[in-house]
């Protein structure tokens, strides 16, 4: 992949072509055309700005959480948390534009409060995780059960479990409105992978996430700020959860605590495995991600328009899952 | 009777660099056959090669006469060739019987069968003198029984051929001997060995022939004892040792009488650090010895502050206490090279070019954004200065032979400037002649003004190089050894009985 941020820039010196080599970077890009070239030919009404728009609605969400899946994943870490944080960030939209937690001087400024409050919650949770993490020592894995537990209870309070319905529709342009004729969330989508993909290769944040993720004690002892590149990764995962859920309850025009997020972390995670991105961390590839997803999208819609039960589209994502770690792990040995 | 093991006209390239060109090795039966050369020069790949963990581009290889091609170490083990790795390749947490029986566990009734894997891994263990309690995580032992347990395990499999790759380098003399006996015993017993090592007296001390590698190619075999030390150093480097011995009375000289850049006095952490107190001038290169165990990486971690010092001073420029994190010390002006190269110096999967820069980028960026052109032409600089041997600035590190990879790991503090170099284990699994270039390189820099504390275990190496040695015994500082006094023995009867004087040294 041309734009992947693995620590190895694309060999320069190298000419030739192992097939084998060939199949691990490239082999998500080989699926995903086979994916559509399959559909062109046989799937009715394929070739449709419709189908286009469902698909990318449909994937928004899930590749905006993924890059930052990606990044804590990268150093080696892992965010259970992500459903959460959207469930609580698209509770906390709706109180606030509907003026259920203050009065508002005028509609608008609670829309725009309605955009960043809840964002800048779910990153302080984020935060939270790292902290978690790297001052108490936890195990990313269950640092981030903790608030992949109690994040759907902070949200079911704030609202007491009831679904909020709204019809608002300058704040669910995010989810519904539309930019040069795509949907504005898949513009957003597009937005945030490439500023992703690019900060992974060119910053030193970027590169100094992989130092981390690759070897954690060399890391600290060239001066790297392992603890604050921790938390900062983490808190971005959370940012990106917040913009998720908004965009969820958005394109509802609805949020149900109970549901928003549902099992996001799983789906996630898959992209990212899916994408081809370490997951003991040091290699990442944001485009990747974005690339699991749509495959992962792409089979399940396959499946459905040529009659196939949804059941049935779970055990397929299950076995592209199992393929592509197989298929990663023939390019490590 | 044909010979057990030949190898022979092996070639074997990567990513389109030659690694072995014909290369080849005999091993006889019942012999103890060494296997030398540079890092780099083969070694690895060609018992890579053997054990099935590479395949080879061309050549064939005899094993007892027939033909074969292992697939897997695995493979090559149940055809009777059992490898030790230099790193422990066994599970710490697991008992030590678990550790021997692994992979061939007994049975009884379809449950595992504990007393009979006991009283197995017992009798194996009592055949290298190695009597624990078996039922113990292997964790629990010293690193110096963990390698002996790889050993003995290794051996437990009626191998007819055991490879031992550095099997020493973690072991004490005694140790050492104990190994030399089992080798012994299983060239009685018609087992053959390839001993791999870069400590020559160990090569004379138990080889009986001696394949000697360059570049890639199989340069010399001989008896081990027709060659002498002279004739196989300059086989290996394929030059004469004109530097290598380089008189170091110059510089020793030339730092007298600077104040001190570093200062450390009576720090303290945990059991293993009690009161050490050392100093460093400018241009001065000053030993840390001691026996294993004796504080001496403890207390360069925490002057580095990879570690948290419980009491003491660190004086170092304008700072007056011990650094609270590297990243402080680092900025601060100094660098360390960890003894653990692996666990804690390279990041396998990033290409030389990061991996040298690593310390250095944040300076490289602007506005936080990587600048890649400055970071080539600094790379580049110093894969010729330091002659790094690599296909390029982006070939993964992982990929480089340890004496290349220390040398990477040099240059990402190199390219810092600091001030004060600490180098722990410098030499640590590096042949001759990169150990010669990297101690060269050092006093090089010392001439220029750079402090350089050097703590290794090779004795001679700390002599030969520093101008001053602290002695390290228990935790505490005990002798400083200045000009005439520096001397291996003067450091053993230290490192053994202490000083006369330790109350002096604590305040200097």
């Amino acid at each position: 992949m041309a734009d992947t941020a693995t620590t190895l820039p694309p060999a320069r010196s190298q000419p030739r072509l192992d097939p084998r080599g060939v199949l691990t970077r490239y082999g998500a890009w080989v699926a995903l055309a086979l994916l559509i070239l399959f559909n062109l030919a046989f799937t009715p009404n394929f070739a449709t700005w419709q189908t286009l728009n469902v698909n990318l609605t449909q994937v928004c969400s899930i590749v905006i959480v993924g890059v930052g899946m990606t990044l804590v994943i990268a150093t080696g870490g892992i965010d259970l948390s992500v459903g959460s944080l959207m469930a609580i960030a698209g509770a906390l939209a709706p109180l606030i534009f509907l003026g259920n937690l203050f009065p508002l001087p005028h509609p608008y400024v609670g829309i725009a409060l309605a955009f960043v409050v809840p964002v800048l919650v779910a990153g302080a949770f984020g935060w939270f995780n790292g902290w978690l993490i790297t001052r108490l020592r936890i195990q990313p894995i269950i640092a981030t059960l903790v608030l992949f537990i109690a994040g759907r209870g902070i949200a079911q309070v704030m609202t007491n479990g009831n679904l909020q319905v709204f019809k608002v529709p300058e704040f669910q342009y995010i989810g519904l409105g539309r930019l040069f004729g795509l949907p504005f969330q898949a513009v957003l989508m597009v937005v945030i992978v490439l500023a992703a993909a690019w900060m992974l290769k060119r910053t030193v944040f970027g590169r100094q996430i992989l130092a981390v993720g690759g070897n954690e004690r060399a890391a600290r002892l060239s001066g790297i700020p392992v603890v604050s590149v921790k938390r900062r990764v983490y808190m971005i995962s959370g940012l990106l959860s917040g913009i998720a859920g908004l965009i969820v309850i958005a394109r509802n025009s609805a949020a149900d605590a109970n549901l928003v997020g549902l099992g996001m972390e799983l789906d996630a995670i898959a992209a990212v495995a899916v994408g081809g991105t370490l997951l003991t961390g040091g290699r990442a590839t944001v485009i990747g991600t974005l690339v699991g997803a749509l495959i992962i999208q792409l089979v399940r819609y396959t499946l459905l328009a040529n009659g196939v039960p949804d059941a049935a589209a779970l055990i397929a994502k299950a076995a592209i899952i199992v393929l592509a770690v197989w298929v990663q792990r023939q390019g490590r040995s | 009777m044909t010979p057990l093991l030949s190898m022979r006209e092996i070639d074997k390239r990567f990513a389109g660099v030659p690694a072995l060109v014909s290369a080849s090795l005999e091993v006889g039966r019942g012999e103890v056959h060494a296997l030398i050369g540079q890092n780099g020069a083969g070694k690895s790949t060609m018992i890579k090669i053997l054990t099935g963990y590479y395949t080879k581009d061309a050549g064939e290889i005899l094993f007892d006469g027939r033909p074969v091609e292992f697939s897997s170490p695995q493979d090559a083990q149940r055809s009777g060739i059992s490898t030790i790795y230099q790193e422990i390749n066994l599970v710490p947490y697991r008992s030590v019987t678990e550790n021997i029986c692994l992979g061939r566990e007994r049975r009884r009734f379809g449950l595992l069968d504990w007393r009979a894997m006991h009283a197995e891994a017992e009798a194996l263990l009592a055949r290298f003198d190695i009597h624990i309690d078996v039922r113990r995580p292997l964790m629990a032992y010293p690193t110096a029984v963990q390698q002996m347990v790889a050993i003995a395990r290794a051996i437990g499999f009626e191998a007819r051929l055991v490879i031992m790759d550095e099997p020493t380098s973690s072991l004490d003399e005694k140790e050492v001997e104990v190994l030399f006996d089992v080798i012994r015993q299983l060239k009685q017993v018609g087992v053959s060995v390839i001993f791999v090592s870069h400590k020559l007296d160990e090569l004379y001390a138990v080889c009986d022939r001696i394949t000697i590698m360059r570049d890639g190619r199989t340069v010399r075999v001989a008896e081990m004892s027709e060659l002498s030390k002279l004739d196989l150093i300059t086989a290996m480097l394929g030059r004469e040792l004109d530097r290598v011995l380089h008189d170091a009375a110059a510089h020793r000289a030339a730092a007298a009488s600077q104040d001190a850049l570093l200062k450390v006095a009576h720090l303290a952490v945990g059991r293993k650090v009690r009161d050490v107190s050392f100093d460093i001038r400018p241009g001065e290169i000053v030993g840390l010895a001691g026996l294993l165990g004796s504080g001496r990486t403890e207390s360069a971690r925490v002057v580095f502050g990879a570690d948290r010092a419980e009491a003491g001073t660190v004086d170092f420029g304008s700072v007056h206490e011990p650094a609270a994190e590297p990243a402080e010390a680092i900025r601060a002006g100094m660098g360390f090279l960890s003894e653990d190269r692996k666990l804690e110096g390279i990041i396998p999967d990033m290409s030389v070019r990061e991996n040298l820069i690593l310390a250095l980028m944040p300076q490289l960026a602007r506005r936080g954004i990587v600048d890649d052109a400055r970071s080539r032409e600094i790379v580049d600089r110093f894969i010729q200065r330091l002659g790094i041997r690599c296909s390029g600035p982006e070939q993964p590190i992982r990929e480089l032979s340890g004496g290349n990879q220390q040398k990477v790991l040099l240059a990402r503090w190199l390219c810092m400037n600091p001030r004060l170099l600490i180098l722990d284990e410098p030499t640590r699994g590096i042949d001759v002649g990169a150990k010669a270039e990297i101690l060269n390189l050092v006093r090089e820099l010392a001439g220029q003004g750079l402090g350089v504390l050097m703590i290794s275990s090779e004795l001679e190496e700390v002599v030969e190089a520093a101008s001053r040695i602290f002695v390290l015994r228990d935790g505490r500082s005990v002798a400083e050894l200045t000009g005439d006094q520096v001397s291996e023995q003067a450091v053993m009867a230290a490192m053994a009985h202490g000083h006369d004087q330790p109350e002096e040294m604590a305040h200097g």
